[in-house]
């Protein structure tokens, strides 16, 4: 349906030039053709825009402005004072869950991440019997997505009495079968085998040349994988809601929910709303000075 | 359990090769190396990936028979695959699945349509600002699905999202929290939240689709949509069927959306998706149901996300 249209319209810029010998990237295009482009590319622009600008709006104003004012333009300007009731709600537990978010977003994908490291390293860089069974186990993990183990995960912890403690969502955050697909990948392509034996010769043991040569060299992946581990513990909200009753042990996202459903208990829209920017600024931020690393990996794992 | 026992017998073998003794020392000291990289992570990987699911196999053949008038001593007793029939007969369990297949057989289509569109554009020289269009379709990735589904549970709102006011001012009077509505807000939901993912995907491969081929093409007088068509479509194929398997995958497992637009949206009953049912007899202390339908769920991804990758290679075979 959608890629219809063009067809008329774009098809012209090759037809008129044709007798030329340059390639059509470096034509002349026609105004209607880049047009066009711009027009569906500014929609989806816009589509995706949106939302985004309605946060930032809503989360500057008052309690009452927010019923009362266009929900996309801006009024008087009261983020300081909402972001006060945000940290002042329910005695200040807005900041116990962002140190939470962090344990578990930052600690659970930190570790993660150096465990990922070495067994990529393992399967990428030894040859040793059982290396393609190893592999094969992991890359069918990776095709159950992590949020369908959050139940049985449930019911295991709840045998053992593990639920409701840190542990209960931290220890199964710090497994990522594609952090160790990725690395392993990575590691076999990127580390010469040369510089291996060369340190080898040199008479540097095994867990030296992992961690002064292998380690530095995958870094790049590393990022990569720690970020994916990262959104991956991020948006597993599940388990989460199913492992915490203890609300001074949920994260973030556990937390918000529950202010956001729990209004006739007088948590006002303004709270949650603000809240909801708070939790996601740090991240967009983050993303955007670290793009490049989704970007190369995602192809690296991806098509092959 | 087992996996480990099994590769720690492995290193014995390389013993077999006696006729190079410095070399099967060294393999065996590389196997041994290979193997404490790989404890941890294999550790960790036991116990919260496979022991789980054999946790949840284990329990989804038992039941629990409660004993005298519900003092709490209850015990255990053999089901088979009682707990599976019983599954498959739940309406609410298999209605749920319907939802998420309604969902998803208009949602994934319309979504990578989209996408690899808006990559083509994106790989087109004459399309402008596209390194900026690029930044801003990927931020709704970048952004956590749980605060995107908060906020578009505000912006569904009549009361303070803006999209009511202005589809009313055009004449359309709609309620998205409303029951025959929630499938579309679930599935808008979706796209915004995934669509750069799957174009960034597209792209990438777009990228690697050698010059010569796409110059050859409109040296012969191809068309951009032609040379989209005819060269770059087949070209990025793999990246489209993977984008179409996570996709896949992506709808079995919905959960995020639905369960916090419930919270609004009466429209959207506590079953609404198989892993909403499957928690919600969890909640009910059915724990022997719950494992039976996780397990159900996962072997569903499994066997599509497999499936899928099968078929479309066999098609390819075909051509």
């Amino acid at each position: 349906m959608t890629t219809a249209p063009p067809r008329t319209t774009v098809r012209r810029p090759t037809q008129s030039p044709r007798p030329s010998r340059m390639p059509w990237r470096q034509q002349r295009v026609p105004f209607s053709a880049r047009t066009f482009s711009f027009i569906v590319m500014a929609a989806f622009a816009l589509y995706s825009l949106v939302p985004l600008w309605w946060l930032i709006v809503s989360a500057t104003k008052s309690r009452e402005d927010m019923f009362t004012t266009d929900p996309m333009l801006f009024s008087d300007f009261n983020l300081w004072g909402n972001i006060a009731d945000v940290f002042a709600q329910q005695n200040g537990i807005f900041a116990i869950w962002t140190g939470n978010t962090v344990l578990y977003c930052v600690g659970g994908a930190a570790i993660a991440t150096l465990l990922a490291a070495m067994a990529g390293y393992a399967l990428g860089k030894y040859e040793f019997p059982g290396r393609k069974l190893v592999f094969n186990i992991i890359l069918a993990a990776v095709l159950v997505p992590a949020i369908l183990f959050a139940l049985p995960l449930y019911l295991m912890f709840s045998e053992i009495q593990l639920v409701n403690t840190y542990w209960s969502v931290l220890l199964p955050s710090l497994v990522s079968p594609f952090g160790v697909f990725l690395a392993a990948t990575f590691a076999r392509q990127a580390i010469p085998n040369e510089l291996l034996e060369a340190a080898r010769i040199d008479g540097a043991n095994e867990a030296r040349i992992f961690w002064r040569i292998g380690l530095p060299i995958m870094s790049p992946a590393l990022v990569t994988v720690f970020l994916y581990q990262f959104v991956a513990i991020w948006s597993n909200y599940l388990l989460p809601v199913l492992m915490l009753n203890n609300d001074t042990l949920q994260p973030l996202s556990v937390g918000l929910v529950n202010w956001r459903e729990r209004l006739n208990e007088g948590i006002s829209y303004h709270i949650t709303i603000t809240g909801s920017l708070l939790a996601v600024i740090p991240l967009l931020i983050a993303f955007s000075i670290l793009q490049r690393y989704w970007r190369s990996d995602l192809t690296a794992g991806g098509v092959k | 359990m087992k996996a480990p026992t099994l590769s720690a017998q492995r290193p014995v073998q390389p013993e077999a090769t006696t006729t190079q003794p410095r070399k099967s020392r060294l393999s065996r000291k590389t196997t041994l190396s290979a193997l404490l990289f790989l404890i941890p992570f294999a550790i960790m990987f036991l116990s919260m990936k496979v022991a789980p699911i054999f946790y949840a196999i284990y329990q989804s053949f038992f039941k629990t028979e409660r004993s005298g008038l519900g003092v709490g001593s209850s015990e255990s007793i053999f089901a088979g695959f009682g707990n599976y029939l019983l599954a498959l007969q739940n309406s609410d369990f298999m209605a749920s699945f319907g939802r998420v297949f309604l969902i998803g057989i208009v949602q994934v289509p319309l979504m990578l349509t989209i996408a690899l569109f808006l990559a083509l554009l994106l790989d087109s020289a004459f399309s402008p600002f596209r390194r900026g269009f690029r930044l801003i379709y990927f931020l709704p990735y970048a952004f956590p699905g749980v605060i995107a589904a908060i906020m578009w549970s505000f912006l569904y709102q009549p009361d303070i999202g803006p999209l009511s006011g202005w589809l009313s001012a055009i004449g359309i009077d709609v309620n998205f929290l409303a029951n025959n509505m929630v499938f579309f807000s679930i599935g808008n939901m979706m796209t915004w939240g995934y669509t750069g993912f799957q174009m960034l995907i597209i792209y990438s491969a777009l990228q690697a689709v050698p010059e010569d081929l796409t110059e050859a093409a409109s040296l012969d007088g191809a068309g951009w949509w032609a040379t989209a068509w005819h060269i770059k479509i087949p070209a990025v194929r793999p990246a489209i069927i993977l984008t179409a398997v996570f996709s896949i995958i992506g709808n079995i497992q919905l959960y995020n959306d639905p369960a916090i637009l419930s919270k609004v949206a009466p429209g959207i009953s506590s079953t609404f998706t198989p892993i909403m049912a499957a928690q919600q007899q969890a909640a009910a202390n059915n724990y022997n149901l719950a494992a039976a339908q996780s397990v159900i769920l996962a072997l569903v991804a499994l066997v599509l996300s497999f499936g899928f990758l099968k078929f479309t290679q066999r098609k390819e075979a075909d051509s």
